[in-house]
């Protein structure tokens, strides 16, 4: 059977129709890369065997059709069995970012277990170091990887007896939406909209068997766990795969594994392009070929010009050009991709009179005497079944180059969030709610800005409330008396985090404490690291008049005094 | 270089460039990504800053959080290496 494309989409039901595991010969389904390790492929034949080895383990431990599998592991092969383990028998996995180092693990402990609480989770996998304590606050059973993976034997001759077939209209499995901590939603994706997707997506790329995926993405992301996870195994392109952890301390990993394997696609956020334009060593790049690559895709944060510039000037040696800088706007409710530019050609670049789009919320032409200009980067055209509109705040549908919030309905959406009915995913019509803020021209969508309070920092989503809360918890700190923004940045390509707290504390000493307390005990609820912290007295936060804390002019502020010395 | 003026150079570009905060006391040993003072990110800048400012190569396997957490442990692998 070829690829999974629009023309093919017919003979594909489920996801068990995947190519990788309808045809387990010798060729390779993942190479997984680690610094300082060999690099370690897995055959189709041998990522079957595993597939069927969890399945048969899974099913030991009691988890039948239909029950969610919550697999919260450190990024490896066997939480990528696992998920395909879970597959098999009809079971409903989900991915989930694991404990680090850097969280607290009683927080993080805590919110796993309102998680399975609220999902109804059957079972949660993880490492063998947190499952005992995970165990005792789940109120379903928590497993390590001793605890159900050996032991279970050779179990291929039970194989038809598990495979279950699920209907194409089933959930296939769960991506984790973004959300304020606690209020996190499952986004339910069934097999047909997972397939139609790929299809669509796979027409949009022109996939074929010949391509190459490198990903160093979090599978618990969409942009991971679909582009870089899902769309290798279920089209049968072999997958070079890396941790997360790894990439961002050894960015020429992923350089490298292009060169060795001539990878063809590649989905980056956009700082990833800054991180490894600035942060890979001349000698780490030296000789390596990047000219295999069809698209780098840039997705799941404001593609910034800039960005793609400073990437293709870094390794313009290493064979990079302009036409393999693609553009993609994304989102898990519709699986991944909504648009996409065309592979093989530059994105475009939208020269806009910055001063209409803040003044009349339109995206006029900049002209040769516009004097701020901004150059906004195409997402390309929806990809097929797939349609966009602009509206106005009153639900207006605006025309091109109208600045509104964006608007998506396709065959590959969300089913619905999971166990959450009080949650509409769609309008009347079927049109999901993005709460981003763009503009077509020209048939293709530009992204400028969102509605929501929403950070993204590195390709991770993040909402001030949620540090804030972090905040509070420090000693020094009152409820009430922080307040976080993004400052966006040239040099990192992304939005770094300020966070402006009340100190009465004048003591020196105690305002070091204060200071290094909250960056650790942000870092440590939420994983994300503050840029800037600012310790002021007592008064210096502008509130409304209801008593909330005014974002926008308290960073306006903050801007100002810092442009001034005076923080 | 001695010892002194490598930790000093770091220190310096950590609180300028890294932390932004040019004000911050930073001790000798404090961790520096542990303590959420720069991200896991940062390691890969220290590197290139190692090799731009000391013309010392750190490789991969040693520009890790256990390796490079604290201005000590920067410095004392940055000394082993300079000429």
């Amino acid at each position: 059977m070829p690829v999974l494309t629009l023309e093919t989409r017919a003979k594909w039901r489920t996801l068990l129709d995947s190519q990788t595991l309808l045809m387990p010969d010798e060729r390779p389904a993942i190479i997984y890369l680690e610094t300082e390790k060999a690099p370690i492929t897995i055959t189709r034949s041998q990522f079957v065997g595993e597939v069927i080895r969890c399945a048969a383990a899974l099913q030991a431990v009691g988890i039948r059709a239909r029950d969610l599998v919550i697999i919260a592991h450190i990024q490896n092969l066997e939480s990528i069995y696992a998920f395909w383990g879970a597959l098999w028998l009809g079971a409903v996995p989900s991915m989930f970012p694991t404990l680090t180092e850097k969280l607290d693990p009683d927080l993080y402990m805590d919110s796993m277990a309102e998680l399975t609480r609220n999902s109804e989770a059957k079972a949660v996998l993880t490492t063998d170091a947190f499952a005992p304590e995970l165990a005792k606050r789940c109120p379903c059973p928590v497993y390590g990887s001793s605890d159900w993976l050996p032991g279970c034997g050779d179990q291929t001759e039970n194989t038809n007896m598990m495979l279950r077939r699920p209907k194409p209209d089933e959930i296939a499995f769960l991506q984790h939406s973004s959300g304020t901590t606690g209020l996190q939603k499952g986004v339910a994706l069934s097999h047909q909209a997972v397939l139609n997707q790929l299809a669509s997506y796979a027409s949009a790329l022109k996939l074929s068997e010949q391509d190459v995926i490198v990903s160093w993405l979090p599978l618990y992301h969409d942009m991971g766990l679909i582009a870089g996870f899902i769309q290798p195994i279920v089209q049968g392109i072999p997958l070079v795969l890396m941790s997360p952890f790894d990439w961002v301390q050894h960015p020429a990993l992923l350089l490298r594994a292009i060169h060795e394997y001539r990878a063809t696609l590649c989905w980056l956020p956009n700082f990833a392009y800054n991180h490894l334009a600035r942060r890979v060593r001349s000698r780490d790049s030296e000789g390596l070929d990047l000219s295999s690559i069809r698209a780098f895709i840039n997705c799941s944060e404001p593609v910034r010009n800039s960005s793609h510039q400073l990437f293709l000037e870094r390794f313009a040696a290493n064979g990079v050009n302009a036409s393999q800088l693609g553009v993609s706007y994304a989102m898990a409710e519709n699986t991944f991709a909504v648009t996409q530019t065309m592979v093989g050609e530059s994105a475009n670049i939208d020269m806009i009179d910055l001063d209409a789009l803040q003044r009349d919320l339109k995206a006029a032409p900049a002209v040769a005497n516009t004097p701020h200009v901004a150059a906004q980067v195409s997402c390309g055209k929806p990809i097929a079944n797939t349609a966009i509109k602009i509206i106005d705040d009153q639900g207006g549908v605006l025309p091109e180059r109208s600045v509104g919030e964006v608007l998506v309905k396709s065959d590959c959406m969300l089913t619905g969030y999971y166990r959450r009915p009080d949650l509409q995913a769609f309008d009347a019509d079927g049109w999901y709610r993005t709460g981003d803020r763009g503009y077509i021209a020209g048939g293709e969508i530009y992204i400028v800005g969102r509605s929501k309070d929403l950070i993204i920092t590195a390709g991770k989503n993040v909402y001030p409330q949620d540090i804030e809360a972090a905040a509070y918890e420090v000693e020094g700190i009152h409820q009430g008396r922080a307040v976080v923004f993004g400052i966006p940045d040239e040099r990192e390509g992304t939005e770094l985090i300020a966070i402006v707290a009340e100190v009465d504390e004048t003591d020196e000493e105690a305002r070091k404490t204060i200071y290094q307390t909250l960056r650790q005990q942000v870092a440590r609820a939420t994983e994300v690291t503050v840029s800037y912290v600012s310790l002021v007295g007592r008064g210096w936060l502008i509130k409304t008049s209801s008593g909330k804390t005014a974002r926008g002019a308290n960073r306006e502020k903050w801007l100002a005094e810092r442009a001034e010395g005076l923080l | 270089m001695t010892e002194t003026e490598v930790r000093e150079k770091l220190r310096q570009f950590i609180l300028a460039d890294l932390i932004k905060d040019p004000k911050y006391a930073l001790t000798d040993d404090e961790g520096v990504v542990s303590g959420g003072l720069i991200d896991s990110f940062a390691l890969a800048e220290i590197g290139v800053f190692a090799e731009q400012e000391f013309n010392v190569y750190i490789p991969d396997p040693d520009l890790t959080v256990a390796k490079m957490n604290t201005l000590n442990l920067m410095t004392a692998r940055i000394m082993r290496d300079i000429k």
